[in-house]
């Protein structure tokens, strides 16, 4: 049983999580994700560990609220218990001295980022971070990114703030002006991650992505979570969750998130049928 | 009749014991098998011939004392065979179930020669459940404690099998689990209809009140190294039981089409998730029509008949590259296969899974012919002359087997592995590795292998653990 020591409401259907998970909290590294399971009849949901505090043995991760589960834990409250959280799973980020990184995050994908750029920047080197969202209220973790990295750029779509338009306009000039990149890292929506992919192929930039399918275990048992790398089939869980964004199969991986749409929905549309409209408590929560 | 033209013990036919109806249980994941009454049991167990030198013995893997245990059910003091069976198999209630006996004790029995061999599993099986059901609220004995704690990862029967010894030796027992439920492939893998979840929670009842500890959401190798084990958690010993559970794939064309699954995935999909739950529980599985299921053994079978008793399902077939003669399963799940309905197709090989939007439509598949024996003295399988053929089907299930995960490998530089990566034993007979204090055995240690061998080596390494933090020489 793990107590949920803190909750915060961020942006639409974006909460914040502090959970008491000392062996974890100890271990955990930038880039490593935990399984939760809810309860008895709870899936297995795989989040990334955005911050840890060994000294007070907690994690914190983000949670967007958008099927069943993750719709379910919006509801919990400060002192509930999550009943299972395993890990840290999956390999680390690659923290060294490369020169200049440019960070793209999208969505609740900056979550991810955050630990790594505020790694990255310890290690020494520039850090470019590029937020993106759809709209001013989802800009998450602005002034803590800020914090992290050495120069933060913010995108919306509709240009409520920062810039107008997508992540991939700024990483595009940044290299029209022929700026040294070193390394390009890249989490957010498949397809922020495939259009990042495709526009530094041409130039060589090494581009990593953390990929996101569909997972059961987390060790390497079921291979639910294979996605097909430079050609070969590698399990997201153990060999990943980051891979280099220039060999993946974006489409193949896009059809398998597919797999359980129907279920998925049948589940969220049960499941507000029971609470009486779960998202209308969602969005009115930020009061806890 | 008269007395004469009786048949003697050995020449009785086997005695049989009730089953499911296979129409009825293809709809239900309730036990296939319902095992044998008191009645039966004495009546099987008369048919013994109570041989002085026991051929059925070295038939078994942990050599129970299959003679003694046979006398006592056929005299009807089955408590007194349950001791007997538990001096050398700690899980007999899943062992009598899940032993491939047809190639253990009762390939070896003297009266299969001229007729049956003796029903050893069912009998082994009949006495264990006896005693769950009847024992009294047992008073373990355990050994004053010895102040040494050891830690055991994995929970599957090789982990199980090595904690119950110690246990009962007076050792401090931690079990480190990767998934949140014990129990390894009898819990995630073996399905309901064959190991009720119920006989698995018995047997960690009773670890639990040997008063060993079972520490769930734990992956040794990401959370805890062997080193910290020891040198920081105290830990004088370790046993590594992690099983062999990385899925192989078949490495053909459309196998990340969707209504692709590995063997793991399904089966850990309805045991250890209840999908076939869904709603009611959250994990899901997809409702398909035509399953084909490629592999021969076990798990290949479980996965079959698991699919069959989905509710949307219409039909199961079970592709197998060579013919029935070399299926790897139990023979009596293969007779259970059939009679509930599975399609086997014999001498059949994949080739390429196609797709239509993003899902499983057909496997095209090679017809083969047996020819020269293989290293492993089985006819090795070719392909015919005639091309490719198409079966319709909008699920595949992949089951060839698994390799073992490389996860506290990786984490322990020192610990000696093979090419395949299975850890090596620096001495056998106690099945200790490379490194000193830490042992292991079961799937691991052999590759995929069986449940008794697993059990089995969980107990050597159990007394070798023993013998090692109690400075005892040999
Ligand atoms: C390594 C890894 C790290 C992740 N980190 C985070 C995180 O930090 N925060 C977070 O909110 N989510 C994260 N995710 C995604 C998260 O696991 C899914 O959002 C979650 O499974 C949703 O569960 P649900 O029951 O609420 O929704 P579901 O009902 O399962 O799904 C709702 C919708 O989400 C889509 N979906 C389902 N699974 C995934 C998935 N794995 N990735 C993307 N979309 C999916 C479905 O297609 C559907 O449209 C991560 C996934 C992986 C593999
Ligand atoms: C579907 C199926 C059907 C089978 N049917 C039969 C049968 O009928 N008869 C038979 O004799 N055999 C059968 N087998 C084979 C048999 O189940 C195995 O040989 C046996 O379970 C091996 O036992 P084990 O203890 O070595 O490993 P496992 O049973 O695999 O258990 C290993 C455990 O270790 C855990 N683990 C792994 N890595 C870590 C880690 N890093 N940290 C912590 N925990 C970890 C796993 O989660 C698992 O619980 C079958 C196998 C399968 C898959
Ligand atoms: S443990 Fe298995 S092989 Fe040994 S006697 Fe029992 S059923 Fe036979
Ligand atoms: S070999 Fe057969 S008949 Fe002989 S003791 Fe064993 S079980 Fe009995
Ligand atoms: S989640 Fe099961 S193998 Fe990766």
């Amino acid at each position: 049983m793990f107590k949920i020591l803190g909750k915060e409401f961020l942006a639409s259907q974006v909460f914040r999580y502090l959970i008491e998970a000392p062996d974890i909290a100890r271990k955990a590294l930038p880039g490593h994700f935990v399984i939760i399971r809810l309860d008895e009849v709870g899936e297995r949901i795989p989040i990334t560990i955005s911050d840890t505090d060994p000294a007070t043995g907690t994690l914190t991760f983000f949670v967007q609220a958008v099927g069943k589960t993750s719709l379910e834990m919006s509801l919990m409250s400060v002192g509930d218990f999550i009943l299972d959280v395993v890990g840290p799973l999956g390999n680390p980020s690659e923290i060294d001295l490369f020169g200049t990184v440019v960070l793209v995050g999208g969505g609740f994908g900056i979550a991810a980022i955050h630990p790594i750029a505020r790694a990255l920047t310890q290690a020494g080197n520039k850090t470019i971070s590029i937020l993106g969202a759809q709209t001013k209220e989802r800009v998450i973790l602005e002034e803590e990114m800020k914090n992290a990295s050495t120069e933060v750029h913010v995108v919306t779509d509709d240009g409520s703030y920062g810039t107008k338009g997508r992540v991939t306009n700024i990483l595009q000039s940044m290299i029209e002006k022929e700026e040294p990149i070193d390394r390009v890292i890249a989490i957010g929506p498949l397809v922020m991650m495939k259009a990042v992919a495709d526009l530094t192929r041409p130039y060589g930039i090494a581009t990593l992505v953390s990929l996101n399918p569909i997972m059961i275990d987390g060790t390497g048992m079921c291979g639910a979570c294979r996605v097909t790398v430079g050609g070969e089939m590698k399990f997201a869980c153990v060999d990943g969750p980051e891979f280099d964004g220039h060999a993946v199969d974006f489409e193949g991986l896009l059809n398998r998130l597919k797999s359980y749409v129907p279920e998925e929905t049948e589940a969220k549309e049960k499941y507000l049928q029971d609470t009486g409209g779960a998202c209308r408590h969602v969005e009115t929560s930020r009061a806890t | 009749m008269d007395k004469k033209s009786q048949p003697k013990g050995n020449k009785k036919p086997r005695t049989s014991a009730p089953e499911q109806n296979p129409d009825e249980r293809k709809k239900n994941f309730k036990e296939v098998s319902l095992g044998y009454s008191p009645a039966m049991a004495q009546l099987e167990a008369s048919r013994c011939i109570q041989c002085k030198k026991p051929k059925c013995v070295i038939g078994c893997p942990v050599r129970v004392a299959i003679p003694d245990f046979i006398k006592q059910v056929a005299e009807g003091d089955f408590l007194e065979a349950a001791r007997i069976i538990k001096e050398s198999n700690a899980l007999p209630a899943v062992t009598g179930r899940v032993c491939p006996q047809e190639d253990q004790c009762e390939k070896h029995c003297v009266i299969g020669i001229k007729g049956e061999p003796l029903a050893i599993g069912k009998l082994e099986r009949f006495v264990a459940d006896y005693e769950r059901l009847h024992r009294e609220v047992d008073v373990v004995e355990i050994e004053p404690s010895t102040g040494k704690k050891i830690a055991i990862i994995g929970a599957g029967p090789a982990g199980l099998a090595a904690a119950g010894d110690l246990a009962k030796w007076g050792h401090e027992v931690v079990i480190f689990e990767a998934l949140h439920k014990p129990g390894g492939v009898l819990f995630y893998g073996i399905p309901e209809f064959r190991l009720p979840k119920e006989i698995l929670e018995a047997e960690l009842d009773y670890l639990k009140r040997l008063g060993v500890k079972i520490k769930v959401n734990y992956v040794i190798g990401k959370i805890k190294s062997l080193d910290e084990l020891m040198h920081e958690d105290g830990f004088n010993a370790v046993f590594i039981g992690t099983g062999a559970g990385l899925p192989y794939f078949l490495d053909i064309p459309g196998e990340n089409l969707n209504g692709v699954y590995s063997a793991n995935e399904f089966l850990t999909r309805i045991n250890l998730m209840h999908a076939w739950e869904f709603p009611v529980f959250d994990t899901p599985i997809h409702n398909h029509k035509t399953f084909a299921v490629i592999g021969g053994g076990n798990t290949a079978l479980d996965a079959a008949r698991t699919a069959l008793r989905l509710p949307t399902t219409e039909k199961v077939m079970l592709l197998y590259r060579r013919s029935r003669e070399e299926l790897p399963a139990r023979l009596e799940e293969v007779e259970h296969a059939e009679a509930e309905g599975i399609e086997f197709q014999f001498l059949v090989s994949p080739l390429e899974v196609q797709g239509a939007k993003g899902w499983v439509s057909e496997i095209v598949c090679q017809k083969m012919e047996l020819g020269e024996l293989d290293s492993s003295g089985r006819k090795y399988p070719h392909p015919v002359k005639e091309g490719p053929f198409s079966l319709k089907a909008d699920a595949l299930i992949i089951a060839l087997g698994s390799g073992v995960n490389p996860l506290i490998a990786k984490s322990a530089s020192d610990l000696k592995t093979n090419t395949q990566g299975h850890i090596e034993l620096a001495d056998p007979d106690i099945n200790l590795t490379s490194r000193p204090g830490v042992f292991a055995g079961g799937d691991i240690v052999t590759g995929a292998a069986t449940v008794i061998s697993a059990m089995g080596a969980g107990k050597s390494a159990a007394l070798g653990i023993h013998r090692y933090v109690m400075e005892i020489k040999t």
